[in-house]
């Protein structure tokens, strides 16, 4: 009788255990962002202009213990007036299920191009910075930040 | 509002470039996590913020799921007039709320 309720458990939990692994695989799998998926979020947002690095700095720790909340400063070295300044901030990520991560839009009234927030990182992974300029161009900068637990997909609740 | 946390500083010089800080409490809910039937958990997350001073928008900001929950936002302005900012959050299942400031400029 215990024998057999062991055995029962076992097939059980392993049953649950194939659904579980096999669940995140199928649906999650098309939702992942991909280096090519975020090269063309970056294009909706860029269109054809060509971007440029420089000017722009993205502060993100190089390493990031727990993935849920990454503090993120990007900081546009431009000056703040009605004639030229930085029209917004675009960040993107590759490994994400999405390649969008935030989309910030400042003015001339903001005196200085820096926002700062917290971020999700499912993944180690390259993190892109982009700023639009009121000229129409566009300046980048990338980061590489290595996350050792990762957030959102894999936690199961 | 007690969801919504909010630091600008109460007095400024006219010119003075100042920082403003924001915090929304959400759980912002991705939409790719799985309870553990294997069913995914819908999508609830704050879309848009923004921020306006003396009624004038001075900042706007699309928010995705790759925000952490409790979304943080600080961004800078210049102090031009005495007045108030006010703040908005708009969201998933009609999320909506809204916070004020008021600053001195001397």
């Amino acid at each position: 009788m215990k024998h057999e309720s062991t055995r029962r458990q076992f097939l059980g939990l392993a049953g649950s255990a194939a659904a579980l692994g096999a669940v995140p695989l199928v649906t999650l799998r098309p939702a992942a962002a991909t280096p090519a998926s975020m090269t063309s979020a970056i294009r909706a947002v860029v269109g054809e202009a060509t971007v440029r690095t420089g000017k722009v700095k993205l502060d993100v720790p190089p390493l990031v213990e727990n993935g849920n909340t990454v503090p993120m400063t990007v900081t546009v070295s431009n000056p703040m007036t009605p004639a030229d300044h930085v029209v917004s901030i675009h960040v993107f990520n590759e490994k994400n299920p999405q390649p969008n991560m935030g989309n910030f839009y400042l003015g001339p009234h903001a005196g200085r191009a820096q926002i700062s927030s917290r971020i999700r990182l499912a993944d180690s992974q390259k993190i892109v910075a982009i700023a639009k300029l009121s000229d129409g161009s566009f300046w980048s900068a990338t980061t590489e930040v290595i996350v050792t637990l990762a957030a959102c997909t894999d936690e199961v609740i | 509002m007690a969801s919504a946390l909010i630091n600008v500083p109460k007095k400024a010089r006219r010119g003075e470039i100042i920082e403003i800080k924001t915090l929304m409490s959400h759980i912002m809910e991705t939409g790719y996590r799985h309870t553990a039937e294997g069913e995914v958990i819908p999508r609830d997350i704050i879309t848009s913020f923004s921020c306006r001073y003396n009624g004038v928008e001075i900042f706007r900001a699309d928010l995705f799921p790759a925000f952490s929950a409790n979304p943080f936002i600080t961004f800078f302005t210049i102090a031009q007039e005495s007045g108030k900012f006010d703040f908005e959050w708009t969201g998933d299942k009609g999320f909506s709320d809204t916070a004020s400031a008021s600053i001195i400029v001397e």
